[in-house]
């Protein structure tokens, strides 16, 4: 049935051709300034709910502060100026209506370097939830001990839990920041290259994470490594110097790309 | 099978290496910075040991338990128990008003206020102009502010007219104008520590839909106390041995009794030690009292010091064992 369903948002001819499932994130001529410089161009895409979408691209292409606008961590940044809208189920995320903190709990994001807090494994996925108000010991514990293990970490953490988040490794630091983030059930989970720092190992758990994920989640991931987002997504997009290239299903961007910087790019012949 | 054999009868054309020699840069860098630092430890030994040669032997119980009821010159009879009293009050007294004020600044002028707007540059200058004014400046600044100012207002808004409880030198201004003089020293510190925090953490707690408000109490400030106590150790260094600023808002030339209230004055170590050396009428005689007052105001200070060293190391061991 999702598969019948056609993008809400036009961006290219080509991409007309891609089927995708019902639309949770639909971005419109979005422009974002960092004061006089531009580092997206009108960008117009619309991602789908409960699949993982890839955004590729070389460095300081715009995919992670496209990410950002997702849940408006660009706020944080002064002299940020943004055109064109940003709808997470049909709600533009920046009117006022809308409630940047309630955002933020419906939209998770997952860091590049992991930033587990200097508190204890059991802390750290609590915190959002304490957040929430939520006091009981018992529905605190049921609460960790599951996110833990959706994000697949119980079995190498359940004796430790009380001691430090630091003392992991660093795949499980990413592993605890993942179970930290789905703690709060968001709708999206933002992974902003969540593996580059891991070694091959523990890149695979994690990877395998994403795809165990997305059953119940809606996953964005900015990668800077092809192979992931072919092995992990169902949909990709390429950005180049802020402007979103080409989007589709990863497959066809992978194999059979309409645009030649597409190609160039995915198959590493890219200056 | 064939051994890969080594290729003999080359080595003798490979550029030999040339032999080690005397680094004499490396050799006068060490001997002057060396020498520089060895200077620094001889007039510390002298000091220190001047002191504490001269004035241990005066040091009792008796001197350090009692008040200054008959001589306040004479080595045998003179006791400055209220001195100690009265620095150790006044010093605690700071360190509890220059804490939330300095922190509160450093939290504003780092999670609040934007780095390069014209006014936060201002409040950095003022803040750094400010560790840079004579000490005997906050004094007049104190007696001005606080004690005429504040201090008769308060007077003549709660006690009946003529009254004057409020608007003398006292405890509290004493500590008031102290906090003012280590205010910097509180707030450099602590921003230090903010900043150190990494960035990473407090986008963690807001992505995790926690608010500003939420993410500093719950993740920044934790992670700063120990930079804050470093930053009431300066203070609590600086303030200690300081006399210029209580001079004319708190400091008394004798007392019988110790204070009893915030609004008293109080006796105090470095104060006495000035008063020792110029108002006594036998220099000689004094000169011994001088010493053992000298050694147990150095001994305070460390004492203040190494509590609040003891203190912070057990707030980090804490921090690092987690609840």
């Amino acid at each position: 049935m999702a598969e019948t369903i056609l993008p809400k948002v036009t961006v290219a001819p080509d991409m007309q051709q891609a089927a995708i499932p019902p639309t949770l994130i639909e971005v419109q001529n979005l422009s974002l300034y960092y004061g006089a410089a531009q580092a997206l161009k009108n960008i117009s895409l619309g991602i789908g709910e409960k699949i993982v979408t890839a955004f590729i691209g070389p460095s300081g292409c715009g995919k992670s502060t496209l990410l950002r606008c997702f849940n408006r961590m660009n706020d944080l940044i002064d002299n940020v100026r943004i055109q064109g809208s940003v709808k997470i189920a049909a709600q533009d995320i920046n009117s006022d209506e809308v409630d940047v903190i309630e955002l933020r709990k419906r939209v998770g994001m997952v860091f590049q370097k992991s930033n587990p807090f200097p508190k204890s494994i059991y802390e750290n996925v609590a915190y959002g939830l304490r957040l929430q108000g939520m006091t009981r010991n018992s529905a605190l514990d049921a609460a960790v001990e599951e996110s833990l293990r959706q994000a697949a970490l119980w079995d190498e953490v359940k004796d430790r839990l009380h001691t430090s988040g630091l003392g992991l490794s660093g795949g499980q630091q990413q592993r605890l920041c993942i179970a930290r983030a789905i703690a709060i059930k968001p709708e999206i989970v933002l992974m902003d290259e969540p593996a580059s720092a891991l070694d091959p190992i523990a890149t695979t758990r994690v990877e395998e994470l994403i795809l165990d994920l997305k059953k119940d989640y809606t996953i964005v991931i900015v990668t800077h490594n092809m192979q992931q987002a072919a092995r992990i997504s169902d949909y990709t997009a390429f950005f180049y110097l802020g402007e979103l290239i080409e989007y589709g299903t990863t497959p066809k961007i992978f194999t059979n790309p309409a645009k030649k910087q597409t190609e160039d790019y995915v198959t590493g012949r890219f200056g | 099978m064939t051994a890969i054999t080594h290729t003999g009868g080359l080595e003798h054309k490979k550029k030999r290496f040339r032999a080690a020699r005397i680094d004499w840069a490396s050799f006068f860098g060490t001997g002057v910075t060396g020498l520089a630092t060895i200077l620094i430890i001889a007039i510390l030994a002298v000091i220190l040991g001047n002191v504490v040669v001269n004035g241990v032997q005066h040091v009792s119980w008796r001197f350090v338990s009692t008040g200054t009821a008959t001589d306040m010159f004479d080595v045998n009879k003179a006791g400055i128990l209220p001195m100690i009293f009265g620095t150790t009050a006044r010093v605690i007294l700071m360190t509890i008003f220059v804490l939330p004020m300095g922190v509160l600044t450093a939290i504003y002028l780092t999670e609040y206020a934007r780095i390069h707007s014209p006014f936060t540059r201002v409040i950095r200058g003022a803040v750094n102009n400010l560790a840079g004014v004579p000490s005997i400046v906050f004094g007049l600044f104190g007696a001005g502010f606080f004690v005429r100012f504040i201090g008769r207002e308060m007077d003549s808004a709660f006690y009946h007219a003529g009254a004057t409880v409020w608007g003398q030198p006292a405890l509290l201004w004493a500590s008031a104008t102290l906090a003012v003089m280590t205010l910097p020293v509180v707030i450099i510190a602590t921003e230090e520590s903010l900043k150190a925090i990494p960035q990473g953490l407090r986008e963690a707690s807001l992505a995790l839909g926690a608010t500003k408000l939420q993410t500093i109490i719950k993740v920044v400030l934790p992670q700063a106390v120990p930079g804050i106590m470093t930053g009431a150790i300066l203070a609590v260094s600086r303030a200690a041995g300081e006399v210029a600023p209580i001079l004319f808002t708190g400091a008394a030339y004798y007392m019988a009794d110790l204070p009893k209230s915030l609004h008293d004055q109080f006796m105090d170590l470095g104060y006495h030690v000035f008063i020792l050396s110029t108002q006594s009428p036998n220099v000689d005689k004094t000169r011994p009292l001088l010493y053992a007052t000298v050694l147990v105001l150095l001994c305070l200070t460390f004492l203040l010091n190494i509590v609040a060293i003891f203190v912070r190391a057990n707030m980090r061991k804490k921090a690092r064992m987690l609840h």
